[in-house]
């Protein structure tokens, strides 16, 4: 053994064992983050950030921009609270059935969409969404402009009472982390590898003998139940659905969040969506116009750091030596 | 002479704490919560939050010797924002009391977890009768307007004055139904006929064909049961068609002053709308209007002057409670008359409902406007109680116990 390849390696394990410690300290900050800040706000990040880890599943693993996220967003948080004020549902069951609708309708407006690339896909789910907004606007049990209001949170598997905060927060970051974990887990398995390779070259994958179609649809499935769980999240730490989460401009704002943190990475999603969130928060309170400062954010963003925040950190110097590789 | 001093100190020194224990945290603090950068930025906006200001400052700036401090933030249409901002204010800040609240859905999540946290919301800013109706909260109000409302001014008052053939523009979907539904009831109600209906798609940028439809009706009335951008875009079309020149009448079933002025008198000239305020209607109105535009620059509509009636009377409240706890403040409250510019003997229902004339009002032609604002003839004045729901009637569980 040379002593250049032994170098080599302890930097590897180094890096290896950093990354495992970053790991570890994010772990600890979600667990005493309730302590530090606002439960409710942190909840609310947890809650965009999964979405958003969902959304990315599609952009940045598939290569599919999706404009019409919001449809499985806000969808599941209708079903989630009409299942749990109306049904009377426990939570696990509300959210369950919040993301079986998510999914359906990401298998719906799937089979559609994916027969066709770019703008044009970008546009079917844009138009189906918008549909199923109106279908909210319309229909007597989402109660219009009004929404849902006064959801029950419930007592978790009938026994933990989670209109106690820190039970639920405890409760929001476990799903936040199983659904990290299925996205995870997911984009490192063989399906996520074809994925990958078909956002890479589509037609090199079908020569190899995949059915491209079947995974398209497997992964915008996945990714909509995943939105899903996200949305019902928030509707029961809300204890509300509204057509804000419907609405095309939250399907905008899951867009900006990824691009932001930066897309196919693990943790951009949630980076970019902790900024948004805390920038909507943080100048609603201040004098100035709220829409302009995100939309000047995200010019800077396309500008200055195409790869997003976390996409340029992996890039640069410092990222490669801890050994992240960039995505692109 | 000792004596005298020691004693005074000794009241004095008895006295301070005595006053500091019956307002919490030594501040009495108002939210003010609204859209400030999106569609009803103007409706209500920022100018609600300085009428809040003006509110204080004409109370005296402190209540119970303890001083008032007014925040604000812009929910920005979303009601999680709203919520998030609201717990926050009454959980870290010591917020004791939100108001305006723009927009049904951020009023009903705001109602719902004030009451939830104990704590006073007065909403001026929203129109859904639900607020004071099934789902109405024991320390919550409903203050400058609500669709009851609207609908009984333009739909029944309108009749009254000649309009007794209707026909409907409706956005379609549920806030455009109830609207249109509502009105019919009382135009039908006064001996009026509603001759027919379109439905138009929500932010519609083309009325042509259902301005066509609505001309060739004949009816004498054309109402418009949609809000915003798609009232504005009705009228000024409406404008183009010449609608109210060939002799029919346009009435707009929510429309404030701030969007008559912005679209001008030319266009909409002859509509017919219902607001509880009016800025030139009586001396004191135009005193307190002249006041506020000199701060803000345009003139305070219904939504702005209720929420300056509504900090005033929450203030006037802790003042009667001699307390600025929820429960104390919130029976003042109810139990007493409204009296001020936006109000004169107004009062407050079981369900939180305040009851206060609105106006029938019609827009002045651009000749017969002399000042700057001058928008309005009132046509006619509908008492509160025939106004509104009656708290009997509201379906809200509070009332009859």
């Amino acid at each position: 053994m040379t002593d250049a390849t032994h170098t080599t390696s302890s930097t590897f394990t180094g890096a290896r064992h950093l990354r495992t410690v970053m790991l570890i300290a994010i772990l600890i900050f979600l667990i005493a983050a309730p302590f530090l800040f606002y439960p409710i706000f942190v909840m609310k990040i947890l809650c965009f950030a999964l979405f958003a880890a969902a959304f990315n599943l599609l952009l940045g693993y598939t290569g599919f921009l999706s404009f019409g996220h919001a449809a499985f967003f806000g969808g599941a948080a209708y079903f989630t609270a009409h299942a749990m004020k109306e049904w009377g549902t426990t939570p696990e069951v509300g959210i369950l059935i919040g993301v079986a609708g998510a999914a359906a309708l990401g298998l719906v407006i799937g089979l559609i969409a994916i027969r066709r690339q770019g703008i044009y896909f970008a546009m079917i789910t844009l138009a189906l969404s918008q549909m199923f907004f109106f279908y909210c606007v319309q229909s007597a049990w989402t109660h219009g402009e009004d929404g849902i209001q006064s959801v029950p949170r419930g007592h978790l598997f009938g026994l933990i009472d989670l209109n106690v905060t820190t039970n639920m927060y405890f409760f929001v970051l476990a799903v936040f982390l199983i659904g990290i974990g299925i996205i995870w887990r997911f984009v490192n398995s063989p399906f996520g590898m074809i994925l990958k390779s078909i956002r890479e070259n589509e037609q090199r994958t079908v020569s190899l003998g995949y059915a491209v179609d079947r995974y398209k649809l497997g992964a915008f499935v996945m990714s909509a139940a995943l939105a899903g769980l996200a949305g019902g999240l928030k509707a029961i730490v809300f204890e509300f659905a509204t057509l804000t989460d419907v609405a095309w401009q939250m399907s905008g704002e899951v867009i900006l969040m990824t691009l932001l943190g930066g897309i196919g990475t693990m943790i951009g999603p949630v980076v970019g969506a902790s900024l948004v969130v805390t920038l909507q928060n943080e100048l609603a309170t201040s004098d100035f116009p709220v829409t302009i400062v995100t939309g000047l954010v995200f010019m800077a963003c396309v500008l200055l750091f195409r790869r997003g925040l976390v996409g340029e950190f992996y890039a640069s110097r410092l990222g490669r030596r801890l050994g992240f590789r960039p995505e692109q | 002479m000792n004596r005298l001093i020691m004693t005074t100190a000794l009241v004095a020194a008895g006295a301070m704490p005595a006053f500091a224990q019956e307002v919490s945290d030594n501040v009495v603090k108002i939210g003010i919560l609204n859209d400030q950068s999106g569609v009803y930025a103007d409706f209500g906006g920022k100018a609600s939050y300085e009428a809040a200001l003006m509110a204080v400052e004409d109370f005296g700036g402190t209540v119970l010797g303890q001083p008032i401090e007014v925040v604000t933030a812009d929910h920005q249409n979303k009601a999680d924002i709203a919520s998030n901002i609201a717990r926050q204010w009454y959980d870290t800040e010591q917020v004791d009391a939100i108001m305006e609240l723009t927009t049904s859905s951020v009023a009903l999540a705001v109602q719902a977890l004030s009451k939830d946290a104990d704590k006073i919301t007065i909403t001026t800013g929203a129109a859904t009768t639900e607020l004071t109706g099934a789902q109405c909260a024991p320390n919550s109000f409903h203050w400058a307007y609500d669709t009851h409302a609207l609908a009984v001014g333009t739909g029944g008052a309108l009749v009254d004055q000649g309009g007794d053939t209707w026909f409907f523009l409706t956005a379609d979907y549920a806030f455009g139904y109830s609207l249109e539904e509502q009105t019919t009831e009382f135009v039908e109600s006064k001996g009026g006929t509603v001759v027919g209906s379109v439905r138009h798609p929500l932010t519609n940028p083309d009325f042509s064909s259902f301005l066509l439809q609505a001309q060739a009706s004949g009816a004498k009335v054309i109402g418009l049961a949609n809000a915003g951008l798609d009232t504005q875009n009705a009228i000024k079309q409406a404008a183009e068609f010449g609608i109210v020149q060939g002799g029919q009448r346009l009435a707009a079933l929510l429309f404030t002053l701030a969007e008559v002025n912005g679209l001008g008198l030319e266009a909409a000239q002859g509509l017919s709308l219902t607001e509880s305020f009016y800025w030139n209607r009586d001396e004191a109105s135009a005193e307190f209007g002249n006041r506020f535009m000199e701060r803000t620059g345009v003139m305070p509509n219904m939504v702005q002057a209720g929420t300056y009636s509504a900090v005033l009377q929450y203030l006037k409240a802790v003042d009667a409670a001699g307390t600025d706890a929820t429960e104390a403040v919130s029976a003042k409250l109810h139990e007493m008359p409204v009296d001020d510019v936006f109000a004169q003997g107004g009062t407050v229902g079981a369900n939180g409902r305040l009851y206060k004339d609105v106006y029938l009002m019609e827009v002045k032609k651009p000749g017969d406007s002399d000042i700057p604002w001058d928008y309005y003839n009132v046509l006619q004045t509908i008492p509160g109680d025939q106004a509104y729901i009656s708290p009997e009637d509201s379906g809200c569980p509070l009332v009859n116990g």
